[in-house]
Parts: C-alpha cells; structure tokens; sequence
C-alpha cells in the first residue's frame, strides 16, 4: 500500500516544481528590465547577452517577442508584455497573463536589423538543440536553404556527434557539406563526403553547390559531382514521369467513372445517353446538398453522398427510361436527341432552381493534403483517393455484371434481346434497372468530380464529349475495354499537355480517336461473336 | 425498271413559288420608305434572312439524314467554316478603317503583334476566291472525314458521336488565338461586302434576297438529287444498306459525294449567315448548334426537304420569341420540342395532318364498333 502514496506524492512533487518553474521570475529581472526599457536601441545588446546562454522557455518566448516586435512596454509602470495573437498580454518576467487594456499606454520595445539577426541566430541555435524533435528538424532544415549555413564548424561537428534523429542528421550533414564546399581549402577527402550528402538532399542551395563543384579545379571532384548531378538527372526525370503518370492515371479514373455507365446503357440497349453528363451533375449536387445540410461534417457528408448520388441520379435515370425512352427503342438516333433534349431541360432546372453560378464541395480533412514520397514526388491526396475509389467501384461493377442474377439477365438481354424474352427474362424490367445503374454510377462519378472541380450545372457537358470517346475507344458493352481506354486517354492527355498545352493536347487526342476509329471501327476491344452483329 | 422521277413536281412548284412570293414580298417592304406602312424594319429582314441561312443548313442536314440515314450532329462545323471562309474576306475588307488602322493586318493580329498575314490568308482579299472558299472548305473537310469515316464502315450511332468530336474538335481549335482566326472573339467589325457597307438598308435587304435566291438554288439542287438515280440509291441505303452493298453499288462512294454536297449547301449557308449577324466565332463550332439543327430537320419531318425548312423557320420563330419574352424558359422549351418531337412526331410537322387524321380514323373505328355492340346488345 506504500507503493502507491510514493508515486503520488512524487508525482505531486513534480506538478508544483514544474508550476514553480513556470511562475518564477525571470532573472536578473532589473537588469533586463532596464536594458529593455531604455529609450537607446544600443542598449537592448545588453539584455541580449544577458539572455543568451538562459535557456529557459520564458527567455526564449522574450527573446522571440523582441525580434518579432510583440514586445511592449507599459510606459507608466514600466513592466514589460509579450503581446498575443489574441486580446491577451503575457507578463515578460513573470508569465502571468492579463487582457489587453485599451489604456494602457503601450510602445513597442524597438530593435536593429543586427540585433534581429542575432537573436535569430541563437534561436536558431537554440532549437538545433531543443529537446523537441520537431523543433530540431525544422532548425535543421532551415540552415540547408543557405549556400553558406549560419553556424560554425565546431558547433556543427558536436551537433552531428550527439545528433539521433535521423531526418535532422541528414539535414545536419547537408549543412556541413555546404559549409565544407563553400570554403576553400577544404580536402578532396572532405569535398567528396560532401558530394555524397549534397546528393542525398538535391534541392536549391544543394544543387547549385553540387553544379559549382562540377565546375572546380580539382578533377577527381569535379567527376565524382558530375556523375552526382546526372544521377540527380535522371531520378528527377523519373519523378517527373511518374507524377505525369499519376495525373494520367487520376485523371484516367474520373473519365472511366463517367464512361462505365454509358458503356452499359450503350452495350445493353443500344441507346447513347446524351444526358448522362447531367446525371454526373445531379451526384455532384447530391454531394453539395449534404453538405449543406449537414454543416461540420464534411467527412460524413461525403460519404453519405456516395450511396444518396446512387440513388438521386439512379432514380432519375429511371424515372427516364419509363418515361421517355422506352418509346423509342429501336430508334438509336432517336434516342439520342430526346435524351439530348432532356439534358437541357436538367441543365437549366438546375440553373432555375440552385444557381447558374458555381458551388465548391469542400473535402474533408483526410482528403486535402499531400503524400510525400521521395523529396522531389509527392501525390495529392484527394486524387490518390479517386483513384482508389475509382478501382473499387470498378470491381463491384465488374462483379455485379458478372456474379449475380441481375448482372446475367443485363448480358443476356444485350446479346440476343429475343432469346432472352424466350427464356423468361422480362427485358422490360432489365432495361429499366440497367438504365438505373449506368445513371447511378454517373452520379457516383458526380461526386468523385466534386472534390477536384467546382460544380455547376455545365458540369456535365464538360465530360460528355470525353466519356464518349473513352467508350467508342475501349470498344462499346466491354467493361474492360472502358477501363484500359479511360486510364490510357488520361494519361496520353497528361503526357501531351506540358509538350503541346492543354486545349491542342485534347485537340489531339480526339482527332487521334477519330482516325482510330477508322482502323478499328469497334474500338479495342470489340465485342465478339453473335452479340458483334445488329 | 427505273421510273423517272420529276424534279419540278407538285410540291417543289409550291415550296418554291410560296418562298419566292414571300421573299419578294419581304424585299419590297424591305426597301420602300420608312414611313410607309407596308415598311419592314431592317432589323426583321435581317432576322429572317438569318432565318433562310439556318434552312439552307437544315435542307443540307435533311439531305444525309432523311435520305442517307447519316446523323451528323457536326453539320455546324461546316455552316461555321463557309461563315470563316467569308469572314477573312470581310476581315481584309476592313481594310485601314479598324481601331489600329494598319491597312494590311486585321486588328486581332496587330493585337497579337504578328508582323505578317500567315499563308493561309492569302489570296483572302479576293471575293471570288473567298466565294470559291465558302465551298471549297467545307466539302474538303467532309470529303476528308467522310472518305475516312464511310471508307471503314464506320454508321449508326458511331458515326452521329464521332461528327460531334469533329465538331468539338474544331471549336476547341478555333478558340486558340495561335490558329490565326481571332481565338475567343472570332471575326467582327466587319464594315463592307464588295464596296458596299453593310450598315445600310438597301444591303440587308440586297443579303436577305440573296440568302432567299440561294435557299431556292439548294432547295433545287437537292431536289434534283433525291429525284435522280442517285436518290434512289440514297433512300435504298437509307433503307437496308447491306442490300444495297450486296445488289453492287458503292455504298461508300455514294455516301461520300452527297455528304460534300451537303457540306458545301451548310458552307453556303454559313457564309451567308456572316454578314447579316456581322460576327463569325468558335461559338458556331459548339455541338449544341449542329443538334439544334438536326432538332429542326425532325420537327419539320425529315426526308421531305420543304420540311427541313419549315422546321428551320418553326424552330427560329420560337426561339427568338422565347429569348426575348422569357430567356431563362428558352432551354427547356427546346428541351420539351426535342423530347416531345421525338416521342410525338416521329414525321415532323407536315406528317402531322395525316397522323391526325389516322387518329382520327382510328377514334371513328372505335365509336363505330362501340355503338355497333351496343346495338347487338339491345
């Protein structure tokens, strides 16, 4: 039963130092406050060098607010305050907080551009050796965005001696090989460490260091750097093409998104959906709709679209089919200008009753941000997200025309409609459900557009061109084919767009689709068979 | 056997003496005074030459679809480069009264700093070899996509998307400003045509008979068209195109001469278009105007050519009336008449007597037998 007490007791003990620490004065507090309220800026050196070697975090915070110009006198009791972002002033010497007075007559405590420096310079210094790793490496890093670091060699060398944390030692050792390149008498030996550390960390200062050593006297260096810098080349270039193949690939998945459900509405019915565009609409506003319903949630909202998107523009489509057009099957053409027709009537239905103007889905946090995979390549969340999304929707679709009883009757109706009826699939039934599902997955692809483009009702007829050709370029009714066309005219637009801009880049690729209609009329992969004929 | 088929038959007198009646009607009025109260307004004569100028394209369109069976939801492209073909023309025209008054460079290229016309231009100072453009450019183009197109057996719907990527294609083209044609704004500020300005009356109306003259001339040569031999190969592919193929004609070949045609018609049409609207941009390029089009042909009633241009004129009334009293309803009205043509009128409006008059038959047969049981009954 001792056991316990001791540990609470010392626990205690603990909490009232620490409490101490923080209430304690700072010393020598009249020194500091005189050098700091004389009128001479010369005089504030004074306090400067009283607080260099005091490490405490109340003479940082001091120190901070003197270079940044939050430090205030109160120019009747002379007490110093640290102003805070908010309506707070910290007492500098004690650390007790009260709120700002409009009163009190406050002036700024003034400083030199040296002095700024230097206290910069020992804050710096400071933090490398903060017991704070976070701290360290931003200090750390901060030294490598100079050609010649602000710190000394000996400090550097002991730093790097007790140094454990691994990203701060490496920018510690590009520090140094900076230092090292910079002066002149340093030995080959000592250059070529430096060469190797500079590679490691080829960004601004450590490039332009590596392409001088390239250039020096010294031939056994200037070598070594050169194969350094081509090295550097070449993984810059590979960086380079993996990022254009990542925007291909993401961009790649929002066309197969649009175009999966018009190869299925195509395959199965023969009927082009012009509308299908508007459908993509109608999830991207499903999204915008829970959002604003449910305010704060910007996760859950998105989450919840992706099922409720299934729904609005599923049940639209439909709402279509029985509507409209299932009069006209049989009648492609037809079909064609009356669902055209249709989406101009959603298009402004949308512009009537939301707004003609623009609306922005926001992304919930997990989505934002980026994904740092070496330091010169790094991916976008909320794309490496719709990739994703992208690849699961495309198994539950492929999956669904391939495992269940829905998925067969969908087949069997697209290849030979009246043997299907012969054998007691009520085609009526698959029409309109099949319609459903392409409408649904359109609006589901509505809402992964959501988190990369604004959404408005012109929506639609910005994808309706693309989604087409990625069908008439992956063979019309194959899913495999929508997939392999999607992800390759995405990434040939990414590849075409630095060398030609974008508006020529798509130019290209949809004449390039034209002419390849031409050599194969039913696209890559075309259907075989008997389902090949009518 | 082949039975000649007249090209001046009984409706084609009609459609002809009606459009040439009104037309002089509408230049007279056009030309008398303006306190007269027979005047019509320059800006009325101006509004329904622009009218005739979408039925010359809309008889182009009824020639591939309603006689070929070919859905070209890109006839626009054609109507705008016949309009751009003309456009340089007036362009050159301008001459040193545009705001940078350089006497060779039209103002988009001095603003561009270009210091000389591209090749391309040449020769654009020229009516007659603008003229020759107007139908050189466009039937090129379609000879170039039609030969690739036909000549793989690409038809259907295949066909109707990958007209509306050209279509696209050149819109997106022509929005660049290094293409040389004014990017974004397209060619404006056109101030002559042959010496004469086009802000004056007399030239409005001079362009409004013009366009009528031409309207007659399409209408004519695509009614000698559908009325030859060839026609009836047309309707046979229209029909059953394997047949066709089997029996030895040259499906592709066929396909190939009407669609130049019926480009270089849409050529005509757009080039006329330019200087009664006095703007030619990457707009006309848009898929919407080729569909709305193709919308005109189906209300009208496709594969009768007179119904293409009543459609034309129906679906231009509408619009301009739609625009102007309510513009937000606009999309939908066009929405409605697509699907409601479509669902309702699969023969356009000058199907639309006799369908009546079916239902009606239909309505008669039904009452008749209805009493007939009553009758039985009692």
């Amino acid at each position: 039963m001792r056991f316990p007490i001791v540990i609470l007791s010392f626990l205690l003990a603990i909490c009232l130092v620490s409490v101490d620490t923080k209430a304690a004065m700072l010393e020598p507090a009249t020194e500091l406050t005189t050098a700091l309220s004389a009128s001479s800026v010369s005089e504030r050196d004074k306090a400067i060098t009283l607080l260099r070697d005091n490490t405490s975090p109340q003479a940082t915070a001091l120190l901070t607010a003197l270079r940044d110009g939050r430090l205030m006198l109160d120019r009747e009791s002379g007490t110093l305050y640290i102003a805070d972002t908010g309506d707070t002033l910290t007492n500098a010497l004690t650390g007790e907080l009260i709120s700002k007075n409009q009163d009190t007559p406050l002036r700024k405590v003034g400083t030199s551009n040296r002095q700024r420096q230097e206290i910069s310079a020992i804050l710096d210094s400071r933090m490398l050796t903060s017991s704070d790793v976070q701290a360290r490496r931003i200090a750390a890093a901060a030294l490598t965005t100079t050609l010649t670091p602000a710190i000394d060699r000996e400090t550097l060398t002991t730093l790097l001696t007790t140094e454990k944390d691994g990203q701060t030692r490496d920018s510690l050792n590009t520090a140094w090989a900076l230092l090292t390149s910079a002066e002149t008498q340093s030995s080959t030996e000592d250059l070529l460490r430096a060469i190797t550390a500079l590679e490691k960390n080829a960004q601004g200062p450590a490039r332009q260091t590596l392409e001088k050593l390239a250039r020096a006297d010294n031939a056994t260096v200037a070598t070594t750097a050169s194969e350094a810098l081509y090295r550097l080349r070449v993984k810059t270039e590979w960086a380079g093409f993996a990022e254009t193949l990542f925007f291909g690939l993401s961009l790649g998945s929002i066309m197969v998104l649009a175009a999966i459900g018009l190869t299925i509405t195509f395959g199965v019915m023969g009927v082009i959906n012009m509308a299908h565009g508007e459908m993509m609409m109608l999830g991207a506003y499903t999204a915008w709709g829970l959002q604003q319903i449910l305010p704060g949630h910007t996760g859950l909202a998105l989450l919840l679209a992706i099922p409720a998107s299934f729904m609005v523009s599923g049940g639209m489509g439909i709402l279509l089919e029985r509507t409209v057009i299932r009069f006209l099957y049989g009648r492609p053409l037809e079909t064609l200008l009356a669902t055209f027709g249709i989406s101009l009537i959603l298009q402004q239905a949308v512009r009537t009753l939301i707004s003609p103007m623009n609306r922005a889905v926001a992304s919930p946090e997990f989505m934002s941000g980026m994904w740092q995979i070496s330091s010169n390549f790094s991916l976008t969340c909320n794309r490496v997200y719709i990739i994703i999304f992208c690849m699961i929707t495309f198994g539950l679709i492929y999956a669904a025309m391939h495992k269940t009883r829905l998925g067969l009757e969908v087949r069997a109706v697209s290849q030979n409609r009246s043997m299907a009826r012969a054998m007691g699939i009520r085609d009526a039934r698959v029409d309109a459900l099949t319609f459903g599902l392409g409408s649904g997955i359109a609006g589901m692809a509505g809402v992964a557009l959501s988190q990369i483009t604004n959404v408005g009702p012109n929506l639609g007829q910005t994808y309706i061109i693309d989604s087409f050709m990625v069908v008439v370029f992956g063979g019309v009714g194959n899913l495999w084919g929508t997939l392999v066309g999607g992800l390759t005219l995405g990434v040939a637009n990414k590849i075409l767009e630095p060398i030609s801009g974008a508006m020529l880049s798509r130019i290209i690729i949809l004449v390039g689709i034209i002419l390849f209609i031409q050599k194969r009329p039913r696209g890559l992969f075309p259907q075989k068979g008997r389902a090949a004929e009518g | 056997m082949f039975v000649e088929e007249k090209v001046f038959d009984r409706s084609t007198a009609i459609f002809t003496a009606t459009v040439a009646v009104a037309a002089a009607i509408v230049t007279i009025a056009g030309l008398t005074p303006a306190n007269s109260p027979l005047h019509v307004s320059s800006y009325i004569v101006s509004l329904l030459g622009k009218y005739i100028t979408y039925a010359i394209l809309a008889l182009a369109v009824d020639l591939v679809w309603g006689y070929l069976g070919i859905l070209s939801l890109g006839h626009g492209a054609f109507f705008a480069l016949g309009g751009y073909a003309l456009g340089m023309y007036l362009m050159r025209q301008i001459g040193a009264q545009g705001v940078y008054g350089n006497p060779d460079l039209p103002d988009f290229m001095v603003f561009l700093n270009w210091d000389s016309l591209p090749w391309y231009w040449l020769g654009s100072d020229n009516f007659l070899f603008a003229a020759l453009l107007v139908l050189l450019l466009p039937g090129l183009l379609a000879f170039v996509f039609g030969w690739l197109a036909f000549g793989s057996r690409v038809s259907g719907v295949y066909l109707s998307i990958i007209t509306q990527a050209m279509t696209y294609a050149l819109m997106l083209a022509f929005f660049r400003n290094e293409m040389g044609f004014g990017g974004n704004n397209g060619l404006t500020d056109f101030k002559s045509l042959l010496g004469f300005s086009l802000q004056s009356d007399s030239m409005r109306v001079a362009l409004f008979a013009a366009s009528a003259i031409m309207l007659l001339c399409a209408y004519l040569v695509c009614r000698s068209v559908v009325a030859s031999r060839l026609g009836r190969v047309c309707v046979a592919i229209r029909d059953a195109e394997s047949r066709t193929r089997f029996i030895g004609y040259r499906v592709e070949n066929v396909k190939l001469a009407v669609f130049t045609l019926s480009a270089m018609i849409a050529g005509v049409g757009g080039a006329l278009y330019v200087p009664q609207v006095g703007i030619i941009n990457p707009g006309e390029f848009a898929p919407l105007n080729s569909i709305e089009i193709v919308v005109c042909v189906a209300l009208g009633g496709r594969g009768r050519l007179y119904g293409a241009v009543i459609g034309a004129f129906v679906m231009n009334f509408i619009k301009t009336w739609f625009t102007a009293a309510m513009p937000d309803a606009w999309l939908f009205a066009l929405g409605m008449v697509f699907v409601l043509t479509t669902l309702f009128l699969p023969s356009g409006l000058i199907g639309l007597p006799a369908q009546l008059r079916r239902l009606l038959q239909k309505i008669n047969r039904r009452n008749h037998t209805a009493a007939n049981a009553k009758g039985a009954k009692a």
